[in-house]
């Protein structure tokens, strides 16, 4: 969507820049070739815009050059705090501890200790990825729908804003005095003779990390699906209307291909911001639950067994790569839904 | 033909009810869905923020009472455990500014075909969960770096820069695009100014509420972050509640709730401002 706001102005003038470059390696051939008529028509325009290249290059280029310059501090800063630990993340995981190389940490993190953890992070995230998506979707779509809605508008969008970024200790904390063992939502449902712990829940474990996290996911779903959403046009509803479609054929022909790419693209985010949180599950669990990032956590530190010092880099490394690939596909699906929604 | 009239006639008259029931039961049904979801929206967001003021009243001899209000500013670490993660917000904010701001003006005015290269850096961070990127600081900065690096708590303030790009930069980005900066900066150079001139009298008054919005998203980062300063070992503002919950809980929710309170005022405002700007503006908050 940018990258062509930035081929725009460029694209042209690095077009120019080549042929001028093209042009200047022929000048011998151009100047030697015999002034037949339509030899110099064809040549002089080309001696032209070479020429005019020659003049303007060097000034663009030293321009260029003290602008790239004004940018090194930025270049260096992430290379520096972003590039050489992410670089010391993904090659330390190959090397032992005495600095080896080895595939004995990858290797590791198949094993069933490790692999039980990422396969309870990836269920995690498709869960409360899928809650998020489902019930975000409806709120949004509610907002949206609701005549005169300007006011719920404000507040929907403003709540989900903050709580979006509403994560890490004060949401554990706020889950522990909800549903905790003297919990107010705990005793409430105890009065009435509930018990959850009878339906398998229990908030320092898997489920109770699901519904806390599906605290921050259901307002993200909210945040990323609305512009897809309001750009649904009425007249397609209208025309679908007109030929007999009721509602739900019209979600299950129109809209919801439509949306797809968003609503995909939108659990892909969610599923992202799930699988990478540490913070909320730390201290919620204090480290007790089987989660990639949580194990991670105990390993570097240091509760870990002798030798093993790179398995949690080991276990960083493919971290990253399950989360860039989720966004790559984000990105891919963005950029198809512009496609319709504009 | 009067046969075939007659039955008509009173047909309409008839069903003439039933659509308009119809209808309004139509309503009633579609706004029951919509209601449902918002009641449901209202208890499962609300509720905690209830309960955690409950729990926050609870006073550990029974009944309540404001005992865990009063108790924490007294609790030993609690003012240097808030002046670290003050200070390390502040250094955040001052890097994160004179880092990016110049950046941003330099790629809009000249440097164009940076811009995607810059924007996938800056998305970088939201890819390297700050779990794993503290994991490269202790492994990169413990054998390569100088020892001031590890051992005083300025790398942390550097690598929330680093966490805060993606916010930061994208407020700016869509702060610096929403304004004509090359007419700015051509006035201001036909006037003699010179391009310190340009980014301090001209670009900054002019990026008052992205530099603002940076700004809050950056601080609420760091006064809420976790992850990073537990596993290096800073007794930071976070680091120190969840130390405290141990032994008193009460408190613990009570200085919780009060960060939060104060993050929020400071989110809403920048959504507040951002929103003049268009709605896509509030995606940010999201991630």
């Amino acid at each position: 969507m940018t990258s062509s706001d930035a081929g725009g102005p460029s694209g042209p003038q690095s077009t120019r820049a080549s042929a001028g470059a093209g042009a200047g390696d022929r000048p011998g051939t151009a100047a030697s070739a015999p002034g037949g008529a339509a030899a110099g028509r064809g040549a002089r325009p080309l001696a032209r815009v070479a020429q005019r290249a020659g003049q303007a290059m060097p000034l663009a280029l030293r321009r260029d050059g003290l602008a790239l310059l004004g940018t090194l501090p930025f270049f260096a800063y992430t290379l520096i705090f972003l590039g050489f630990p992410t670089f010391a993340v993904v090659v330390d995981s190959f090397k032992t501890d005495d600095g080896t190389w080895t595939m004995g940490n990858i290797r590791t993190t198949f094993q069933e200790l490790y692999r039980s953890a990422f396969l309870n992070s990836i269920e995690l995230s498709l869960l409360t990825a899928a809650i998020g998506a489902v019930f975000g979707g409806l709120l949004a779509q509610a907002v949206l729908t609701t005549r005169h809605n300007n006011w719920l508008r404000r507040i929907v969008t403003t709540a989900s804003g903050v709580f979006a970024n509403f994560g890490g200790v004060p949401l554990a904390f706020a889950f522990i005095a909800t549903l905790g063992t003297t919990g107010l939502a705990t005793r409430w449902l105890g009065d009435l003779g509930i018990k959850l712990s009878a339906f398998g829940f229990n908030l320092y474990t898997f489920s109770g990390v699901a519904v806390v996290y599906t605290y921050f996911q259901v307002p993200l779903m909210v945040l990323a699906i609305t512009p897809a959403l309001e750009g649904l046009r009425p007249q397609w509803r209208e025309a679908a209307q007109g030929l007999g479609a009721s509602t739900w054929s019209f979600w299950r022909h129109v809209g919801l291909p439509v949306l797809f790419p968003s609503i995909a693209g939108a659990f892909l985010l969610l599923f992202g911001s799930s699988f990478a949180a540490y913070a909320t599950a730390q201290a919620l669990t204090a480290g007790t639950v089987n989660l990639v990032s949580i194990k991670i956590g105990n390993l570097v530190s240091g509760n870990v067994i002798a030798g093993s010092q790179n398995v949690g880099k080991a276990l960083g490394f493919e971290m990253i790569l399950v989360i860039a690939v989720v966004m790559v596909g984000y990105v891919l699906l963005t950029r198809r839904a512009s496609r319709w929604l504009r | 033909m009067a046969a075939v009239m007659t039955p008509s006639v009173p047909a309409p008259v008839a069903s003439a009810p039933r659509p308009g029931a119809g209808r309004a039961w139509e309503v009633i049904r579609a706004g029951a869905w919509r209601w449902a979801i918002f009641l449901l929206a209202a208890i499962f967001f609300l509720l905690p923020l209830a309960a955690s003021f409950e729990f926050s009243l609870r006073d550990p001899h029974g009944g309540y009472s404001l005992a865990s209000y009063r108790q924490f500013a007294k609790m030993p670490g609690f003012g240097s455990a808030l002046w670290l993660s003050v200070k390390l917000a502040l250094m955040a904010v001052g890097i994160t500014l004179a880092l990016l701001v110049p950046t941003v003006t330099l790629v809009h005015l000249r440097l164009p075909r940076l811009r995607r290269v810059i924007e996938t850096i800056t998305v970088l961070p939201l890819v390297i969960p700050p779990i794993v990127l503290v994991e490269g600081v202790l492994g990169a900065f413990g054998s390569y770096g100088p020892p001031w690096l590890l051992s005083t708590p300025v790398n942390l303030g550097f690598e929330y820069v680093i966490l805060a790009l993606p916010f930061a930069y994208r407020s700016l980005d869509a702060g610096i695009g929403a304004i004509d900066l090359k007419t700015l900066v051509e006035a201001s150079r036909s006037l003699g100014g010179g391009w310190a001139t340009d980014l301090v009298r001209v670009v900054l008054p002019n990026l008052r509420t992205a530099v603002l919005g940076a700004a809050v998203m950056t601080v609420a980062l760091v006064l809420g972050e976790f992850a990073m300063a537990s596993v290096l070992l800073w007794v930071t503002f976070p680091v120190w509640v969840v130390s405290v919950a141990q032994t008193q809980a009460g408190v613990s929710v009570a200085v919780s709730m009060i960060s939060l309170l104060l993050t929020w005022v400071l989110l809403m405002l920048l959504i507040t401002l951002g929103g003049r700007r268009g709605r896509q503006a509030n995606i940010l908050g999201g991630f």
